[in-house]
């Protein structure tokens, strides 16, 4: 599966959640199938994706999913043990897994010789899903928080532009929705 | 007034009711009270920039946010604020416990001590450099006010003397 299409069957399957979005293509793939008031769109700090998710979590009682990559989830790996610890039920963290580092050139990362869903479920994740095929969010969307979501997509990035919102309107379009 | 409490008194004036933490030794009490403190979400993290991450996330679900923390940990939390916090224009209150100053005993912590204000300034983050207890609290109530308004983190170096 491409990522582009693990996204985007993700994004159409969510529908009052709040989604968090990995800095790089992940974010402007999801803007380009599906823009949303929802999306929170990371535009730096990479590594962030899943704590910013963690935060927005405990903060307010909506679901929030956060979409991670692997380079990104090894660079912050404390954060599962602090979501585990914390205990989210409204936290859905999914790892768009491709093994490398996407948005610079496609270098390898540990994830293809380490599983990180072996990580989190060692850390004490009870609700963790595996997909490969067949992104069906059913179950996950309707287990309790903190769920753990390891999807393995194929190397590289679709053709899509960069995203055309300043990081100032994307912060406070995101803010409305929550507030409304 | 005991340093910890006009420290923590400040960030209730502030309405702060969402922490982040990592220990220092001199930041022992105001972690105690913020962690006793029913309206505050407290959460124990496993490194700053994790830490500022959260409050990010904390803030877009409206909350009002503080970190604590050591000033080593600014070093690893640069491009959290840089590329994160100053982008996106997101407040927050930094209580820096400042090491490396004056009465330092630890050579260790001299070298991040010395760097520490040159790199909020290279940050272009306001820092406050209280010199007793009623300042920290009278700063502090009025901080979230000024990190809000202004788009930008804001920090409170709390130098060994202080406490």
């Amino acid at each position: 599966m491409k990522r582009i299409d693990a996204i985007k069957r993700i994004a159409e399957q969510l529908k009052d959640e709040l989604a968090i979005c990995n800095i790089g293509f992940p974010s402007r793939e999801l803007y380009a199938v599906k823009d949303s008031p929802t999306h929170f769109y990371m535009l730096g700090s990479m590594g962030m994706s899943s704590s910013i998710g963690l935060g927005l979590a405990l903060a307010q009682e909506r679901k929030v999913v956060a979409l991670d990559g692997d380079g990104s989830l090894l660079m912050n790996l404390g954060s599962l043990v602090t979501i585990y610890s914390q205990d989210p039920k409204n936290f859905i963290l999914i790892l768009l897994d491709n093994e490398c580092y996407g948005s610079t050139g496609s270098q390898c990362t540990y994830a293809s010789t380490v599983n990180l869903s072996l990580i989190a479920e060692a850390v004490g994740f009870k609700n963790t899903f595996q997909f490969k095929e067949n992104l069906d969010l059913t179950h996950v969307l309707k287990a309790e928080g903190p769920v753990f979501v390891h999807v393995k997509v194929e190397q590289g990035n679709a053709d899509v532009p960069v995203i055309d919102m300043e990081p100032e309107e994307i912060k406070e379009r995101f803010m409305e929705n929550i507030n409304k | 007034m005991d340093s910890s409490k006009a420290v923590f008194q400040g960030l209730k004036k502030a309405g702060i009711n969402f922490v982040v933490s990592l220990p220092c030794i001199n930041l022992g009490k105001i972690i105690e009270m913020v962690d006793c403190d029913p309206d505050i979400i407290h959460v124990p993290v496993t490194r700053e920039e994790e830490g500022f991450g959260i409050c990010a996330g904390a803030y877009l679900g409206g909350k009002k946010t503080a970190i604590l923390m050591q000033n080593s940990g600014l070093g690893n939390s640069v491009n959290v604020l840089a590329s994160l916090f100053k982008l996106y224009q997101i407040p927050i209150i930094m209580i820096l416990s400042h090491r490396g100053t004056e009465g330092e005993f630890m050579s260790a912590q001299i070298p991040m001590g010395e760097a520490t204000p040159g790199v909020l300034d290279a940050l272009e983050i306001a820092y406050f450099l209280p010199e007793t207890p009623d300042d920290a609290c009278k700063v502090l109530s009025g901080a979230w006010l000024l990190s809000e308004m202004g788009g930008s983190p804001v920090a409170m170096l709390l130098e060994i003397g202080f406490w």
